[in-house]
């Protein structure tokens, strides 16, 4: 019914289209010029047409199912009428799946046979109603709009500023995003502390979402202490970042101070496609291949590797991550005046010196935003430590350990069969909540010290 | 004394007065960037605003066909009246104006498409054509017109870009002629030409002074004494004398502008 | 902007008393060498990166070159009516009758563990194409068919050499078995087996002189001889001890070079064939009975529980799906926004907050995208969970900002005068934009999308988080059907025990990266070619 909704808007708006147009073309045969061209008439129309067919559609398919179901609902004997939300779901999916014939139809109660009829003849009747309502309002719209076609109609001024306010439509969606992001993170953790106390979420030492199904099980104790979890994520960060800082800092360096412009025209590429690799390749590459060599160097060794240390995990996250250091350094170096390194020159000293002592503390501020970027995005990714960091919250700084991070319990309170009430599952969106907030404040910073510096040169 | 008025006096023993502007004040936010112009032009002449870099002669220019609009801190006070109606009033729409009142800018601007469809481009939004012949006839006509038709005859759908420097102003003068406008503007068309290509569009200029008022701002007073009937001197955002350009040029009224075409500042 | 150069005079060394003299000398030496030094330290560090890059490319495609070929059994199977009923030829019991047909190779396997073992060699797709092909011409009921049946993937990867070490040598002197069925004794020449001994079960052996005895914790020693396999379980010089697994045709002796040895290096417990299958699998390769193709399956299967079946069809179509309903959200919405806030916004502080907020939305971590497709998109709107439609307006809203951000970075390298031109000749400020500025903005505007839609394709986490993790074998026919991703199919395999995913998860990585090398290549070229100077 949906598609035959549209499509009778698509050819409304065609005909209202090719009328206002030919209307518009007809001024022209009269001798003077006409204010706006055919093909603005020819918009004007057509908007006018689909316009209030869009508008009926977008209100009435959200609030006649409701209407519906409450109509249908109340119909039922009083001993089905459901006692709670979840049973009222489960009763009108029972008769949704009847009235469409579903696997299990055959078995529905003659009570809720009826109801689906009900169901099936209310829906029918408010489609085709639908239907009637936009095209009658949407030939009234052309209807009204196809006189005004003149001379002196200023259709186009009319038509720009539809399209004006789509524009600006479109760049709200931006905002809109982020205010469904923090307004969704914030309702469900509000839900979350109100079942569980905020302080004992970011104080608490102990991780285990587990909740007890008997009173005797050991280390089930629901318990969300969120300091576990920053320390994992911190540790593995660290490591991430022990790699990709000094090689993503020395590559950005050597590729804008010493590089030949053959070098730079080979490596850059290569670099670009280190960072356009899927993360989730990096995470195959970590969980099989790293994690192994990993465990085996140290048992060689004579030292217990945990067969998903985080050591693995950052190591890997730390390739990952070179390319994007030595990106932001590059463009950061590359913004420090040429003057500033013949004044160096001048002075005798050798190209590391300049580099040392004049490029990079006149970069620094850069190179700081830059690390604090790479840090964000160590924080927040996702794949790599889902398939090669661990799973328990262990409180340790020995990177030969297991640890889990805030992304990874994200993914494993999240996923699978849940239902969406329980404290486990909302704690997600607290973590969530608390990653949006960490990563959203340290690229506020970066971004705002990289406009300082910016400013300082331009 | 004024200067509407004399430059009134003196034009209307020629010919009828195509624009006036009265009282024109123009800010860029804060910045008072004219003071309090006003002048009256000539129809069917060619009237050259001149002055040093800065003085306020292209921003008027720009107020003639409304072009400040595109910038959104520039506001307008005062009145221009072009064929007796103002230009300012909300009543005009800029765009229906600018079909009126064409431009030609300093740097050539060709669009990156061919020839013709510069040219054509005009007359399709202001529908002037009814068929593509029609449309055909106006692309001649206007590249005849800015004697551009014999060098670009064969090669029509060529990119406009690919065009000299001189050839490519020469093509904006056409795209400009297409809408067939009453007054061209020319923001300083030469300034980025060779001698040989700015003798060229000055000969084309005197053509195209028998149908149109044009308006050109130029940095060379050379070329205002060649090319202009009046000359308008501007300096620091307000106008300081205009008059015939012969007898500016011989008898400035004005010890400014005495100093300034002696090339004692400028 | 003196003042950094300022520091720098105070920081550089002080100032040599002369500019000879050993002194001066050894100390500008030592400068070069630190110069060197940190020229060498840059340099490093890109072959570090670079390595890396082709470490992990090359570690992908080892694993994944197994994935890209399959091996399948030639047999001669007889279609008879007793599996298939030519009244209804797609309900026939096709599995038995491939299985009785590989059982007709080896008469003399009786016992229930030599029949499970031999049955197990094949898959249970093995019998899919036979089916196929009776359906569709019951005609062949009742005939013998030439038919190729699918190994099951532990048989495949022996074939292949993947799921345990195999040497194989050609016996030195002759071999005498005692018994053609049965435990056994062989004598064979005293040092027949004297390499095998010396190096490969060299761990196993305690005495120089005492027999080996080998277990399923031992490497496996298998002898072929007399068209059947012994399975050695003690061996000493010029004598071993076995367990026949496949019965010899006769008790004579094999002459040299007539029988060899099969070693098997990974001991029995620890690898998912044993020696029973293994033994199946040397007689069959023996009579040329196996054979490999190119695995095209591979690309025309959906999902499945199976390693030798599954395909990664269901993930690309997926991944389409997911693809269009991204691209036919995010490339208007992105550049309708780009317009709007590079040509028309006032410059105010709305402005100014809409930029900020495009830049940070950049940069939220991509799981976060995830949550809010969980509570708006599904948990709100009710959209249906798994589907590329979700997935599609999750990954739409996170490419967005890139997209943005690129579209107007091309639209602010359109020069001014382009805009002044058309406006100066009465078009209107969207008339100039979107006939000149837009057109010559595209090629900026693609390369843009194509990097933006190169990220969508390889983004795994918020796909997690609204279900398109499910296990769904059927490949999706719209974007509302439950569906899986290529990234997300990967991550899936990746997870899972058997080891025939190993190389399924690889080389669909490999599929991933192709498409990914396509696009940025196309990225590249788009650039590269409507390039413009003004």
């Amino acid at each position: 019914m949906g598609a035959a909704y549209i499509i009778a808007l698509l050819g409304l708006t065609a005909a209202a289209f090719y009328l206002g147009r030919a209307r518009g073309a007809g001024l022209r045969t009269s001798g003077a010029r006409a204010h706006s061209l055919p093909v603005y008439h020819g918009w004007y129309t057509g908007l006018a047409a689909a316009i209030p067919m869009l508008l009926v559609f977008t209100l009435w398919s959200p609030l006649a199912p409701r209407l519906i179901e409450h109509r249908v609902l109340s119909e039922l004997p009083a001993a089905l009428q459901p006692a709670d939300d979840l049973a009222r779901a489960a009763v009108l999916r029972d008769i949704s799946n009847a009235a469409q014939g579903g696997a299990l139809a055959d078995q529905a109660s003659p009570e809720v046979r009826q109801a689906a009829a009900t169901f099936g003849n209310l829906t029918s009747a408010s489609d085709w109603l639908r239907l009637a309502a936009g095209l009658g309002l949407g030939v009234f719209g052309l209807v009204w709009s196809l006189p005004q076609v003149s001379r002196e109609f200023r259709a186009r001024n009319h038509v720009e500023r539809v399209v004006l306010l789509l524009l600006l439509a479109s760049s709200a969606v931006a905002v809109l995003t982020t205010i469904g992001i923090v307004a969704s993170l914030l309702f469900e953790s509000l839900r979350f502390f109100a079942q569980y106390p905020w302080y004992k979420f970011l104080f608490g030492l102990q991780w285990s979402p587990q909740i007890a199904m008997r009173e005797d099980q050991v280390g089930q104790s629901g318990a969300f202490g969120f300091i576990p979890i920053l320390g994992g994520t911190m540790l593995i960060t660290l490591i991430a970042m022990a790699v990709a800082a000094p090689v993503g800092l020395l590559s950005a360096i050597y590729m804008a101070e010493y590089a030949t412009p053959r070098f730079r025209a080979i490596a850059k590429p290569l670099l670009e496609i280190l960072a356009g690799v899927p993360t989730v390749v990096f995470g195959f590459f970590a969980a099989l291949t790293v994690a192994p060599l990993v465990r085996a160097a140290g048992a060689s060794i004579g030292l217990d590797v945990a067969s998903e240390s985080a050591l693995a995990a950052g190591l890997v996250m730390g390739i990952m991550i070179i390319p994007f250091v030595s990106s932001l350094s590059d463009d950061v170096i590359n913004a420090v005046p040429q003057f500033l390194r013949d004044g160096s020159y001048a002075l005798g000293a050798t190209k590391a010196e300049t580099i040392k002592k004049v490029v990079l503390p006149a970069a620094f501020a850069g190179i700081v935003s830059a690390m604090m970027l790479a840090v964000s995005r160590a924080v927040g990714e996702t794949m790599i430590v889902v398939m090669a960091a661990g799973l328990s919250g262990n409180l340790t700084f020995n990177p030969l350990d297991a640890v889990t991070t805030i992304t990874v319990q994200i993914k494993t309170l999240l996923v699978g069969d849940q239902e969406f009430d329980s404290v486990k599952t909302l704690s997600a969106f607290a973590l969530g909540l608390v990653l949006f907030f960490f990563t959203l404040s340290l690229n506020t910073i970066a971004l705002k010290l990289v406009k300082k510096y910016r400013e300082q040169y331009d | 004394m004024d200067a509407t008025a004399v430059s009134r006096a003196d034009i209307a023993a020629s010919a009828p007065v195509k624009v006036v502007a009265r009282g024109v004040d123009v800010y860029y936010g804060d910045k008072h960037a004219l003071k309090d112009v006003s002048v009256a032009i000539p129809e069917r002449s060619i009237m050259a605003f001149i002055g040093p870099s800065g003085c306020g002669k292209s921003t008027f220019l720009r107020c003639l066909n409304r072009m400040n609009d595109t910038i959104s801190i520039c506001r307008v006070t005062g009145s221009i009246v072009i064929d007796g109606a103002d230009i300012y009033d909300t009543a005009v729409d800029p765009v229906e104006l600018r079909s009126r009142v064409g431009m030609v800018f300093q740097k050539a601007n060709p669009f990156p498409k061919s020839i013709f469809e510069n040219v054509a481009y005009g007359p399709r939004i202001h529908a002037l054509a009814a068929t593509k012949a029609d449309l055909d006839a106006i692309v001649e006509s206007s590249l005849r017109k800015a004697s551009l038709w014999d060098e670009v005859k064969d090669r029509l759908h060529d990119s406009g870009t690919g065009l000299s420097g001189g050839q490519q102003q020469r093509l904006c003068i056409a795209r400009t002629i297409a809408i067939n406008p009453s007054i061209i503007l020319m923001d300083e068309p030469c300034s980025a030409l060779d001698p040989i290509a700015t003798a060229r569009i000055e000969e084309l200029m005197e053509e195209l002074k028998q149908n149109y008022t044009i308006i050109i701002v130029t940095h060379s007073m050379q070329q205002a004494a060649r090319v202009s009937q009046r000359t308008a001197f501007f300096h620091l955002g307000t106008l300081v004398e205009e008059g015939d350009t012969t007898s500016m040029f011989t008898n400035p009224r004005e010890q400014k502008t005495q100093d300034y075409i002696t090339g004692r500042f400028g | 902007m003196t003042e950094p150069v300022a520091r720098t005079l105070r920081m550089l060394p002080p100032k040599p008393t002369g500019f000879s003299g050993a002194d001066v000398q050894q100390r500008l030496s030592q400068r070069r060498r630190a110069d060197a030094r940190f020229r060498a330290y840059g340099l490093a560090a890109i072959a570090l990166a670079i390595l890396s890059l082709f470490l992990i490319l090359a570690d992908v495609t080892g694993k994944a070159l197994p994935a890209f070929t399959q091996s399948t059994l030639r047999l001669d199977v007889p279609v008879t009516s007793e599996h298939v009923d030519a009244s209804a030829p797609k309900a026939g019991d096709y599995e038995a009758t491939v299985r009785n047909a590989l059982r007709g190779l080896f008469p003399e396997v009786q016992s229930r563990a030599d029949r499970k073992a031999l049955d197990s060699l094949l898959s249970t797709g093995a019998a899919d194409a036979l089916r196929h092909r009776v359906v569709a011409d019951p005609a062949l009921i009742g005939q013998i068919i030439a038919s190729k049946a699918l190994l099951s993937s532990d048989a495949d990867l022996y074939v292949k050499g993947v799921s345990a070490k195999v040497s194989t040598a050609a016996g030195v002197g002759a071999a005498k078995p005692s018994a053609t069925s049965g435990a056994v004794t062989l004598d064979l020449a005293p040092d027949a087996l004297a390499g095998v001994l010396a190096t490969d079960l060299a761990a196993t052996t305690t005495a120089a002189a005492a027999p080996v005895t080998l277990d399923t914790t031992t490497p496996s020693l298998l002898l072929a001889l007399n068209g059947g396999i012994v399975k050695i379980t003690s061996l000493a010089s010029g004598k071993a001890e076995g367990e026949i697994l496949v019965p010899l045709t006769t008790a004579d002796a094999a002459a040299a070079g007539a029988w060899r040895h099969i070693l098997i290096a990974t001991p029995e417990t620890s690898r998912k064939i044993n020696d029973r299958q293994i033994a199946f699998l040397e007689l069959l390769a023996d009579k040329s009975a196996i054979e490999r193709h190119f695995n095209f399956a591979f690309f025309g299967r959906g999902d499945s529980r199976e390693p030798e079946l599954a395909g990664i069809l269901g993930g690309l179509m997926g991944t389409a799906y997911t693809m269009l309903v991204t691209l036919g959200l995010c490339l208007p919405v992105g550049v309708a926004a780009a317009i709007y806030l590079e040509e028309f916004a006032p410059r105010n502080r709305l402005t100014d907050l809409i930029e900020v907020n495009i830049n940070n939305l950049a940069a939220v971590p991509s799981i976060v995208f995830g949550l809010l497709g969980l509570a708006v998109f599904l948990n709100v709107f009710g959209l249906p969970r798994s589907s590329p439609l979700v997935g599609g307006l999750v990954l739409a809203l996170l490419v967005m900002p890139t997209i943005i951000i690129a579209s107007r970075a091309a639209l602010k390298a359109v020069p001014p005068s382009i805009r002044e031109a058309a406006v100066g000749i009465g078009a209107t400020r969207q008339q100039a934009i979107f006939h000149h500025v837009l057109p010559v903005a595209m090629p900026g505007i693609m390369t843009g999308a194509i990097i933006g839609m190169a990220h969508a394709l390889g983004e795994t986490a918020p796909l997690l988080m609204i279900g398109m993790v499910a296990f769904i074998a059927d490949v999706p026919g719209s974007p509302a059907d439950a569906a899986t991703v290529l990234p997300v199919q990967i991550f899936l395999w990746s997870d899972l025990p058997e080891a025939g995913f190993q190389s399924k998860t690889a080389a669909a990585i490999l599929v991933l990266l192709a498409f990914l090398v396509v696009m940025n290549g196309l990225a590249i070229w788009l650039r590269k070619k409507f390039e413009r100077r003004w």
